[in-house]
């Protein structure tokens, strides 16, 4: 295959705010979706209510992320939230034990 | 066409029940789901797996399947028989969103999933704008210097693409990619307009980005570290050592009295941004064999010379 020219890319967390609408557009799911997250705990949106939330960039990856857990294991937000969490620390845990090596 | 075995790829019996497939399910899903796993073919073994349950869990499928049998003997081509599927009516809701199947799945089942239509999306979908879905997402694994330095990379990515017959299938696409400097794993390269789609609702392309181990360093945030060896007089007496960074090769001075684990901070030497990440050297205390006359009476001279209990902390 013949590659293209070459292309620019961005670093997407550098300069993305995202409202409710356009999280869940980029996630192709219902805005309610983006809420129920919110209200998990799993995102974090600056505002006061909903219409004007702002969330950071990095928040794509982690609702693709909470959507993937939730579809393939069957499990409810609460479980989510958990599992998130915890592999978070995992990977706090296994940098310091690199760092211990 | 390669025949799949349903039942090996679940560790299953060919009897099993619902329940057992199920929970075979469950519990492998957990194990080799992509975003969990640390085995290294968790993608493919996942895929494997939701193509497997995606035929086993549905009676109709299943039973189709079975009259397959065993698939054909080791080495022959696999070919479905003519009179495949007759009588049975693969029409249940299932889950085939965005997954993609193999060519076996697709020649088995795939005529009845074009029927429903696949962007149906299940419970997550329903907000199809037009543009956005035309968005990408992909992932890549770089190389450290990549954010070092930010070069061109050329990056092929799996991608799901539609084909002509409303399939979904893998298409591997090829790209000269400027890789943004400093981007960290966990970030993601956005290429704007590379979606798929034409024209004003072309769709983006986003790439979550992962690092490859590197040799010698290792990345914590922007900071980079170094585990430097050191022989014990240099860490005892002080010295100036060569150390190898990203940048080149520099020498550090290791000050006297240095420790196993002491770390030694590089400014600015990590991973560069506004406020770039800084290079640490941890000290290892490399201990010199004895494996000669001459060594041994150097280690007993030391001993001799030198009172030293490593076990005071200890009590003994």
């Amino acid at each position: 295959m013949a590659y293209e020219g070459l292309l620019a890319g961005e670093i997407f967390e550098d300069f993305a705010v995202l409202s409710v609408d356009e999280l869940s557009r980029l996630c192709t799911v219902d805005r309610t979706y983006i809420i129920e997250l919110v209200e998990e705990g799993v995102l974090h949106g600056s505002g006061s209510d909903a219409t004007d939330w702002r969330f950071p960039g990095a928040a794509l990856r982690r609702a693709r992320t909470a959507l993937r857990l939730q579809r393939d294991l069957e499990i409810n937000l609460p479980g989510v939230a958990l599992v998130l969490e915890l592999m978070e620390e995992l990977g706090q845990l296994r940098a310091e034990l690199a760092g211990r090596r | 066409m390669e025949f799949k075995d349903y039942y090996q790829v679940m560790g299953l019996q060919r009897d099993a029940t619902e329940a057992q497939i199920k929970q075979a399910y469950r519990k492998l899903a957990r194990k080799y789901h992509p975003d969990v796993s640390k085995e290294k073919d968790a993608e493919a073994r996942f895929k494997d797996l939701g193509e497997a349950y995606e035929v086993l869990k549905s009676p109709e499928k299943r039973a189709a399947y079975d009259q397959l049998g065993k698939g054909p003997r080791p080495g022959e081509e696999f070919k479905p028989p003519p009179d495949w599927a007759s009588g049975f009516e693969f029409s249940g809701a299932s889950g085939a969103r965005d997954a993609d199947y193999s060519d076996f799945f697709e020649t088995l089942f795939g005529g009845a999933r074009r029927e429903r239509g696949f962007a149906s999306g299940g419970g997550f979908s329903g907000h199809d704008n037009e543009h956005h879905a035309a968005d990408h997402h992909a992932k890549v694994l770089l190389d450290l210097d990549a954010t070092l330095e930010g070069g061109a990379r050329i990056l092929t990515l799996k991608l799901p693409q539609i084909d002509g017959e409303g399939r979904l299938t893998t298409q591997e696409r090829t790209l000269n990619v400027q890789v943004p400097k400093g981007i960290l794993p966990g970030q993601t390269i956005r290429l704007a307009g590379q979606g798929a789609g034409a024209g004003a609702v072309r769709g983006d392309l986003y790439i979550e980005v992962e690092f490859q181990p590197h040799p010698l360093y290792r990345v914590d945030g922007r900071d980079l570290y170094l585990d430097l060896p050191v022989a014990p007089w240099e860490a005892a007496l002080g010295a100036s050592i060569k150390v190898p960074t990203p940048a080149g090769t520099v020498d550090l001075k290791i000050p006297p009295g240095s420790r196993a684990g002491t770390k030694l901070r590089l400014k600015a030497r990590g991973i560069p941004s506004a406020i770039p990440g800084d290079f640490y050297v941890a000290l290892q205390i490399a201990l010199p064999p004895a494996t000669d006359d001459k060594a041994k009476a150097a280690y007993r001279a030391m001993a001799e010379a030198v009172p030293f209990n490593p076990r005071t902390s200890l009590g003994v």
